[in-house]
């Protein structure tokens, strides 16, 4: 008994040793940098960023942030993935000094103002840095990839089309086996972007057989729900005959949907999804700074319509030229290839367009 | 009659009122503030998730996510749902526990009785986490064949009615994951229970010339019945509050159904604020800690029907 508490004892002190050995690295490292370690990138910037909002940026932000810091030595940078709707009430409120969302602010709300963080009679700068194509995946044996028009898509997930074998599903894929047994549609069942921007794709590509407003809860009582995008991959992979909608870096060994466009079937890539971003238009009314998208998933080009778009959203003028700075630096770095790269490797983002980068670059230089 | 004895001169000097040592006070004092602490806690989270519903339940519904009609109209497959699957999961596993508890108590061999037990326990240590990842990983794929079976030859009864789950992520799967989960809290107490029969009720039985059975049917159940129950109502309990096990397993919609084998099952109520809340907003996130007030109230009326259950039924238990 004795040397069991004596031992834990010394476990204890160990332990206790080495968090402060750490914490005292960590302040040595930050009080006095080596002149080595920050010669390829001198940095002047210094402070804090606050940022929160989509959860679907989260990776992203990640990845982000710790480029950003390994450049930026002093500046220190925090995203919490509060959720599109949460992050945009607290950029309004003042909570953060950006906020990550998967829709724009809506001219309802960009009227109402009181952006807290931002010089008063700001305006606010929005910008697409995050396109995230939406795979189509299902796990039918022996079946790799399908063509299916939006109509059939919209008659699966309704639960109109049910089984496989069906005519619909048949004619669209000449000399595929499929088998007869029904389909088991999988959907997110937490409230999510990639719910909304899924459905708003069905909305509006298949109009006539969906006809449920976009919405981040699924709007039938029908089908498998799951949790999470991880969920959702678990249901497909593990059942049988199911069809699942998830963020295309976790789409896997799984089989995916090419969806007709224009009379062509495009599966998804990440220059077909940054594509659909240029043939969308941006909002109507809108200052130049405020890129905007009214997405358009019914193209005429050939590009692939099922993507989520977030935006980053910082003020036009800070109320504190310091935030301003370090805005402009952290937005510029997310634009740059570098920073679109690190997204496309680490969260599966598509790099936006050099159309759109020549856009965004022009709105960045707004911020003040 | 002991006067004459010599005592030592300083016990003579004692006062008449007996020493309250710092030790003894210590003690009372601080088993008054732990008991008075619970009631303290218990009230901060009542006073919180009243405090917290309020906007909740004078907003307009239409602000609500998914547009119910009204309040009630949101919480109710919810609490359907909760009941539900923690029923089934007491139904599955009482049976058993108590089947457990009878052979560590009764049955088995000392030693085989002792490593049993561990493994039991070990059972509760297994975070709820790692039985929502059973869940999915292992159980639903391996069990769907058997819900497809049942659905083609045993369709007819209304439990089992079609169209089958094809990942088998039904409610009757979170209810097999939640009966492991509550197994080991039952399982322990009824085995407690049991060896606390008394041995002269047993031994009377038995040359009475009553079986083993018999002897357990007559003494130990009959006296064991309140710990049954305490324990039935703790594992309750846990099934009732399952959070993340029952988010990661179930397939959840807003309906309200018996059908054990379909994709479409009502959800729980902590299991839909664990799925909500990450993106819920404004008046959303009252509306969650409503429902979770609800959980609340619905916890509390299962233990007092269970603590009056168990007071009613002590004079006939044996249990005096």
């Amino acid at each position: 008994m004795n040397t069991k508490r004596a031992g834990s004892l010394t476990a204890l002190l160990a332990a206790g040793a080495i968090v402060l050995s750490g914490c005292a690295a960590n302040e040595t490292a930050t009080d006095s940098p080596e002149p080595g370690a920050t010669s390829d990138a001198p940095s002047t910037l210094s402070g804090t960023l606050v940022g929160a909002g989509s959860s679907a940026v989260g990776a992203a932000q990640t990845a982000w942030i710790a480029d950003f810091q390994m450049q930026n030595p002093d500046v220190t940078v925090t995203y919490d993935p509060t959720g599109s709707g949460a992050g945009r009430e607290t950029f309004q409120g003042g909570g953060s000094d950006f906020a990550g969302t998967d829709r724009a602010f809506n001219d309802e709300e960009i009227a109402a103002g009181g952006f807290q963080a931002c010089a008063p009679d700001s305006g606010i700068v929005q910008l697409p840095l995050y396109i995230s194509p939406i795979a189509i995946i299902f796990n039918v044996e022996g079946v790799e990839t399908l063509n299916m028009t939006p109509e059939v898509v919209a008659g699966i997930f309704a639960e109109e089309i049910t089984n496989w074998s069906d005519p619909a599903i048949a004619e669209l894929n000449e000399g595929v086996e499929l088998p007869d047994a029904a389909i088991t549609p999988v959907h997110r069942s937490d409230d999510s972007g990639t719910t909304e921007n899924f459905t708003d794709y069905l909305f509006q590509a298949a109009p006539d057989v969906w006809t449920f407003e976009p919405d981040g809860v699924w709007p039938l009582e029908s089908g498998e729900a799951a949790q999470g995008t991880s969920g959702v991959v678990d249901a497909v992979t593990n059942g049988t005959n199911t069809i699942g909608y998830a963020d295309a870096s976790r789409a896997g060994g799984l089989g995916t949907v090419a969806v007709e466009v224009a009379g062509e079937f495009v599966p998804f890539s990440p220059e077909a999804a940054a594509a659909i971003v240029d043939a969308s238009e941006f909002v109507e009314g809108r200052p130049d700074f405020d890129l905007s998208i009214d997405l358009n998933r019914d193209p005429e080009t050939a590009a692939y319509p099922v993507v989520l778009v977030a935006y980053l959203v910082g003020c036009e003028t800070y109320a504190d030229p310091a935030k301003a700075e370090l805005v402009k630096a952290y937005f510029t770095y997310m634009a740059s290839e570098e920073g679109q790269a690190n997204a496309a490797e680490n969260a599966g983002a598509a790099p936006i367009s050099s159309t759109l980068f020549d856009r965004v670059t022009a709105a960045i230089d707004v911020i003040g | 009659m002991t006067a004459t004895t010599p005592r030592p001169a300083s016990a003579e000097a004692l006062p008449a009122k007996p020493a309250i040592r710092l030790g003894d006070l210590l003690f009372s004092r601080a088993a008054l503030w732990s008991g008075g602490l619970i009631l303290v806690i218990l009230a901060a989270v009542a006073i919180f998730l009243v405090a917290q519903s309020i906007p909740a339940l004078t907003a307009d519904p239409a602000d609500f996510v998914g547009q119910p009609a009204s309040f009630l109209d949101y919480v109710w497959p919810l609490v359907f749902g909760t009941l539900w699957s923690a029923a089934l999961a007491l139904v599955m596993a009482l049976p058993l526990a108590i089947g457990i508890a009878l052979f560590i108590s009764h049955y088995a061999p000392r030693k085989l009785a002792q490593a049993l037990g561990y493994l039991v326990d070990l059972l509760a240590a297994v975070p709820s986490v790692v039985y929502g990842l059973w869940g999915i990983g292992v159980l639903a794929p391996a069990i769907q064949p058997v819900y497809s079976w049942l659905v083609d030859n045993a369709g007819w009864f209304p439990l089992f009615a079609g169209p089958v789950s094809g990942t088998g992520r039904t409610i009757l799967t979170a209810g097999i994951v939640l009966g492991v989960m509550i197994l080991p809290v039952m399982t322990a107490i009824c085995r407690e229970v049991f060896l606390q029969t008394p041995v002269l009720h047993e031994e009377a039985a038995l040359a009475l010339g009553a079986t083993r059975w018999e002897m357990i049917r007559m003494a130990v159940l009959p006296f064991g019945r309140p710990g049954i129950i305490s324990g039935a109502m703790l594992g309750l309990g846990r099934a009732l509050g399952e959070t993340m096990a029952v988010a990661m397993v179930l397939s959840p919609q807003a309906i309200v159904s018996f059908a054990l084998l379909q994709s479409a099952n009502p959800s729980t109520i902590a299991a839909n604020i664990a799925l909500s809340f990450p993106e819920a907003y404004g008046v959303n996130v009252n509306l969650l800690i409503a429902t979770g007030l609800v959980l609340f109230l619905i916890t509390l009326a299962v233990n007092s029907i269970a603590r009056y259950v168990v007071n009613r039924r002590k004079d006939f238990s044996g249990a005096n």
